[in-house]
């Protein structure tokens, strides 16, 4: 009979073999006295310098197998062996209360312990581990104990434990480790973080049942459903196994593209970009092998507080994503607020009909001190990478005029005030609104790029709330109509030399790919995990092809039809 | 002796990252220096006592510092508290 555990998603992939039990045993010291403080203490420097060469070789190691961040956290504990308030009140207690090393070492470490278990941020409740695994370290020194069992394995296993340390996670020996399940933990636990940069399939926090798991017992580990199987038979595992190879295969290849560039067979380049709502977005966009950043909706920064957040603290969170890009592409917009974004401290008055009300640019022009505090957050910024400003929801060049007139008095009054600001920021705008499409012509001359806001821009042309099931129908991205709208909006950038991204959910449609490829599209600007698949597609596409097929679709009368011309084509 | 407030910004709050970064600055300083939240005061040069304060965004902090390079310590320390980390 199989027996399933269900526990945390730590780390996907699919691990069989069979258990490897660690065997958790904690050593608690009796309350002892020491009969010769003076050599008692001696003897705790040592310990503590022998964990600490321990660390320093770890840490060698990990820096030299999983990169430089990775390698932190072993800074973090080696923070932890010179760290005033546990050791100094160690060797106090050894000194002056003549305790033993190791009874003063376990009090003291175990109070922090607790204090940091008791905290409400999780976070910080895993830095308790931290405390342990230190601890528990110069212990092992103190006994003249060699640690971790995990040196020990010398057949492919599943490992099975109440909680990986970070050093054991560390030494895994990845040609026999096949993957682990623990007990306790969370998705923040180090072990699960390590575990997603190794690539080790893993499950944490799987409960009491994990340790019933006898030693030797087959399991199969479907980590990405956090998922344990304890006993499969015959036909569940040659399921798992196939299941294991299509998954290692697809990641080989998605792994593949993550540095490589966007080019297509016949050798035309486009740029995938990356959509980001905050700066905790960062580190899916640089593990996905984002070209830019096509969208930063800074709405987000303003929502879910109770004021408006100050220059500083928005160039704090600007030159962050810029500094992280790294020189790449960073297209950030200005307020969208409006519509179906409200911000409750700023007291804007009730619209009856809020989508077609003062919202984004237009309440940022009404209400300039609040536009000028977001322009010199983003010029100061600016020195920071290679920043694209770009404006929302407008409709007429007066706006467009008028938002880059008040972006050049804070400029040179910045630059009166000292400051440095880059030369070379581009200026673009989102095409959102029917009459901008239709327009595109009139405001090319006065911008570098335009981004097309599908989402907002198939709202307003079917004037239907996409949000009403009732006219949901009308949510039709492959329409030719908007094709038709996408193509205006291209050929008019392009007579001007001007670039066009998307930046709607559209970009990142694998139907509307073939078709905006041919059309002539710059930048693709989509969620970060929709990427290194798009990449995948992108390569096997013709834009010889797609432009014939973008051509034929412009033609056509239904999205229906739309998309089966490119199912047809593609297949 | 000085003394003076500061609010945090990092959006994740004043946590693991930023606070090895403060502790290493703050080791360098041969002045003692301790930052106050919620009326909890510790060690600026301890990490772990500074990870019971768990500060987060947005809350306000009071760093003190008291003797030799006192001066120099704030500004420095100072300038930490209110950076984005993470």
């Amino acid at each position: 009979m199989t027996t399933t555990i269900q526990g945390i998603a730590a780390s996907p992939g699919i691990a069989i073999g069979p258990a490897y039990v660690i065997a958790t045993e904690r050593y608690v010291p009796p309350a002892e006295q020491a009969d010769r403080p003076q050599e008692e203490a001696e003897r705790f420097r040592q310990a503590v310098a022998k964990a600490a060469a321990e660390l320093e070789q770890i840490r060698q190691a990990t820096l030299e197998r999983m990169g430089e961040e990775k390698a932190e956290i072993f800074e973090a504990h080696l923070l932890v062996l010179e760290d005033p308030d546990l050791i100094e009140t160690i060797e106090e207690q050894i000194a002056g209360e003549g305790l033993k090393a190791e009874y003063a070492l376990h009090q003291t470490a175990q109070s922090f312990v607790e204090t940091l278990r008791g905290m409400d941020n999780e976070l910080l409740r895993e830095r308790a581990a931290d405390v342990e695994d230190v601890a528990s370290r110069i212990m092992d020194a103190l006994r003249g104990r060699q640690g971790s069992s995990l040196a020990s394995i010398t057949q492919p296993c599943v490992i099975v434990a109440d909680d990986l340390t970070p050093s054991d996670t560390a030494q895994l020996d990845l040609n026999l480790v096949q993957g682990f399940v623990t007990r306790v933990g969370s998705r923040t636990s180090h072990s699960a973080i390590m575990a997603r940069s190794l690539g080790v399939p893993a499950v944490v926090g799987a409960g009491p049942q994990v340790m019933e798991i006898a030693a030797g017992e087959e399991l199969i580990v479907h980590a990405g459903e956090g998922r344990i199987l304890v006993g499969p038979d015959a036909e569940e595992r040659a399921r798992y196994v196939r299941e294991r190879e299509q998954y290692v295969a697809r990641q080989r290849e998605l792994a593949r593209l993550k540095d490589e560039p966007t080019v297509t067979l016949d050798e035309h380049r486009v740029e995938l970009a990356a959509n980001i709502g905050s700066i905790e977005d960062m580190q899916q966009v640089l593990d996905n092998g984002a070209e830019a950043i096509g969208l930063f909706r800074t709405e987000f920064l303003y929502m879910g507080r109770a004021s408006l957040p100050s220059e500083e603290e928005q160039y704090q969170q600007y030159k962050y994503v810029l500094e992280k890009m790294d020189g790449k592409p960073v297209v950030i917009r200005t307020l969208d607020i409006g519509g179906d974004k409200e911000l409750p401290y700023m007291e804007l008055p009730k619209e009856d009909n809020p989508f077609l009300g003062q919202r984004a640019l237009r309440l940022c022009l009404a209400r300039p001190e609040l536009f000028r505090t977001q322009l010199r957050a983003l010029l100061r910024a600016s020195k920071h990478g290679q920043l694209k400003i770009m404006f929302p929801m407008i409709a007429v060049l007066s706006e467009l005029l008028e938002a880059k007139r008040i972006l050049q008095e804070e400029k040179e009054r910045l630059l009166d005030e000292g400051e440095e600001v880059s030369e070379s920021i581009e200026i673009g705008m989102m095409i959102e609104v029917p009459a901008a499409a239709l327009g595109a012509s009139i405001f090319a001359p006065q911008v570098d790029f335009f981004s097309i806001g599908t989402n907002d821009l198939l709202q307003y042309t079917m004037a239907a709330d996409r949000m009403n099931e009732q006219v949901s129908y009308l949510y039709q991205p492959c329409h030719p109509t908007v094709l038709r709208l996408v193509k205006l909006v291209i050929d008019a950038a392009a007579a001007h030399g001007r670039w066009v991204g998307m930046c709607g959910e559209m970009a990142g449609d694998e139907r509307a790919i073939p078709l905006l490829l041919g059309l002539g599209l710059h930048e693709f600007s989509m969620s970060a995990s929709a990427i290194l698949p798009a990449r995948g597609q992108l390569a096997e596409l013709s834009y010889a092809s797609c432009q014939e097929w973008a051509q034929d679709a412009l033609g056509l009368s239904s999205e229906q039809e739309v998309l089966d011309l490119v199912a047809s084509r593609t297949n | 002796m000085t003394s003076q407030t500061y609010t945090i910004l990092n959006p994740t709050g004043f946590h693991v990252r930023p606070i090895k970064a403060f502790v290493k600055l703050a080791s360098e300083f041969p002045c003692k220096i301790y930052v106050t939240s919620k009326g909890k005061r510790v060690n600026g040069k301890s990490s772990l006592s500074m990870l019971t304060l768990g500060i987060s965004q947005n809350e306000e902090v009071l760093l003190e510092t008291e003797g030799e390079q006192e001066e120099e310590a704030q500004q420095a320390l100072g300038r930490l508290l209110t950076e984005i980390h993470e």
